[in-house]
């Protein structure tokens, strides 16, 4: 059924006649391109040109759109070009493709030196923009939480229940499993560095103050800012696209206080609450290691650890877990509220959410390091 | 390949679709003929939709089977199914547009990855396309989230014509767009049907659609084809919803 497709050359007389002959569609396109090409070279000769299309077997918009832009090559010259013998089936396809404007080449962006640095200069001129977008968001929710103060009745505690299960509940299995093995990571390390001197014991203060100063805290947020914040911002940016957001607002509701007051909410008190629970479980699983692994036992680890640490310890770790949640939900808030119209913005944007995250959270980290020291603590 | 030519193009057997223990599709029976535009009715939820998902094969089946084109769709090897995928085209409900691309690069995606052509010969159909369902060619380098609810079904729908099916698919192709949008689509149909040879298996709602642009009908009803023929038939049938469909106060309105 399917045959090579031809253009053949036949003077008549006068005139140039191109018998086109075979299937002129879609799948022989690479060949239909070469054949187009090398006709094309007759542009300008005195003969007047016919396009006879009478055997073409098969024609489609390809096919088609390829003599057209023959016909429209051949016009340059003194004569124009005519195409004939046109069945009824395909004449309408043929004038449908005789509507088509002439395309401009689009430019696909090269990529050039000049071109990278503004690139350069925007990204970095565009940190600015990403604290006052967080600065911004703080208000915001601040000023939510002013207002449901003033009207209690507004908060939505159903809302902020069910995002306490999403954040707290379902993530205290993987949370504890973590920091456990963080936990027996960290005595079992010390164990083995501090033997060759004879320090053994010294890995429970070593396991207590790291655990509940920096590593259970830092880590569970960090944690949390991949699992939930990704969640927020993937959550809020897909309610964007889809214009819910603004469905929300023309029926007189502030996104702020129906979405991401219970999300602060929910988060905000489940960090304290995880961290608790990793730095327990941290604990729990040094003290496993330091008996199984290094002949302390429990009683004597227990001794020991309140020897080593005191409340202020546990203080120091706690207070910085609530400001820890509400950087991770204002990064990621901001970033599922800017989500555009398209899948890749929802990526990228809930990628930005988990780096910038995480990076605050460090930050944080380092400011509260500093102020404590500074207090003594 | 011999004897497609008087076969159905799709011919639907004894299919039946269950979601956990609802049966939506019962036993159903469809045959569309080459050439055709079947108009595809029924009340909402009856799985016009679910229907049209099957035959794509987006929706498993408990029973039954499908040929498109002859080629019954269950049996056919990987290289068999692609060569009848090449050949249809799919109008989604929304669209379904890729939304990190923009329309010339959506229009091109089945070019791309189907044939061997320039990107100069893609650049020109893509326009050509474009023009065929009535868009300027200024958008083709707008992003879909760019576009009005209008637009976004032309793009999609010269998105399932880039590779020159012989089959489409529309899944509400009409709905949301005001009623001139709509007519005009209705008309476009027409044109590309006439112009293309398209067989044209459209799900509607919009009585206008049925008699400007279906060749044929058919309703379901109960997870069966409850009738099948043409808009004439339809208003001599005595079943009950489609006397209330074909006669209730919108119906004699179209039809002044």
């Amino acid at each position: 059924m399917n045959s090579d497709p031809k253009l053949e050359r036949i003077a008549k007389g006068n005139a140039l006649a191109l018998c086109a002959t075979g299937t002129w569609t879609a799948s022989f396109a690479p060949v239909l391109e070469r054949i187009v090409a090398d006709a094309e070279k007759l542009a300008g000769s005195p003969q007047s040109i016919f396009i006879d299309v009478s055997e073409v077997a098969k024609l489609d918009t390809f096919g088609a759109w390829l003599i057209e832009r023959l016909r429209r090559s051949l016009t340059k010259g003194p004569v124009e070009a005519q195409i004939a013998g046109l069945s009824a089936n395909y004449s309408s396809l043929v004038d449908e493709v005789r509507r088509v404007r002439a395309t401009t080449a689009v430019d696909s962006g090269t990529v050039t030196i000049t071109g990278m640095l503004e690139q350069i200069g925007r990204t970095v001129a565009g940190v600015g923009g990403t604290v006052a977008g967080l600065v911004d968001m703080l208000g915001a929710v601040l000023a939510a939480w002013f207002r449901v103060l003033i009207h209690p009745r507004s908060f939505r505690l159903t809302s902020t229940v069910h995002h306490m299960e999403q954040v707290c509940w379902r993530a205290v299995p993987i949370i504890v499993l973590i920091t456990f093995l963080i936990g027996c990571i960290i005595a079992q390390q010390g164990i083995f560095h501090f033997r060759r001197f004879g320090a053994d014991i010294f890995v429970v203060d070593m396991l207590g103050v790291l655990v509940l100063r920096e590593i259970g805290v830092l880590l569970v947020a960090i944690m949390v800012a991949g699992r939930s914040g990704s969640a927020y911002t993937a959550e809020l940016g897909s309610m964007k696209m889809r214009e819910e957001i603004d469905a929300l607002r023309t029926m007189g509701f502030d996104p702020i206080e129906v979405l991401v007051l219970p999300r602060m909410m929910a988060l905000v008190l489940a960090l304290p609450i995880l961290a608790f629970l990793g730095a327990m479980a941290a604990l729990y699983g040094g003290g496993l290691v330091a008996w199984l692994y290094g002949g302390v036992e429990p009683e004597a680890f227990l001794l020991r650890l309140r020897d080593a640490i005191s409340i202020d310890h546990f203080i120091v770790g706690i207070v910085k877990a609530p400001v820890m949640a509400a950087v991770i939900g204002i990064v990621a808030c901001v970033e599922g509220l800017a989500v555009q119209g398209s899948a890749e913005s929802l990526g990228q944007h809930t990628t930005a959410s988990v780096v910038k995250g995480i990076f605050f959270v460090i930050v944080m980290d380092g400011v509260f390091a500093i102020f404590f020291a500074s207090i003594g603590m | 390949m011999t004897g497609e030519m008087q076969n159905p193009i799709i011919r639907v057997r004894d299919i039946t679709v269950q979601f956990g223990s609802t049966r939506v599709l019962d036993g159903l029976n469809l045959d569309v003929k080459r050439g055709e535009i079947l108009g595809f009715v029924g009340p909402s939820g009856a799985g016009k939709s679910v229907l049209t998902r099957t035959i794509i094969g987006l929706v498993p089946k408990v029973a039954g089977s499908i040929e498109v084109f002859g080629v019954d769709l269950d049996s056919s090897s990987t290289s068999q199914r692609r060569n009848v995928e090449r050949r249809w085209g799919v109008l989604f409900q929304q669209g379904a547009l890729f939304s990190s691309l923009t329309v010339r690069q959506n229009i091109q995606f089945p070019m791309r990855e189907y044939l061997r052509v320039s990107q100069r010969l893609m650049d020109e159909i893509t326009m050509a396309k474009l023009t065929m369902v009535g868009l300027k060619p200024e958008v083709a380098e707008r992003f879909p989230s760019e576009l009005s609810g209008g637009m976004i079904k032309r793009v999609a729908l010269a998105r399932a014509l880039s590779l020159d099916p012989d089959l489409v698919f529309l899944d509400e192709p009409t709905s949301g767009l005001d009623p001139i949008g709509a007519g005009d689509f209705d008309e476009l149909v027409r044109t590309l049907q006439r112009t293309l040879g398209l067989t044209v298996f459209m799900v509607t709602h919009d009585l206008d659609s049925l008699y400007t642009a279906c060749d044929r009908i058919a309703v379901l009803g109960n997870g069966k084809i409850i009738a099948a023929g043409s808009i004439a038939d339809m208003q001599a049938s005595q079943h009950p919803w489609l006397r209330q469909y074909f006669h209730g106060k919108r119906a004699r309105a179209v039809m002044g």
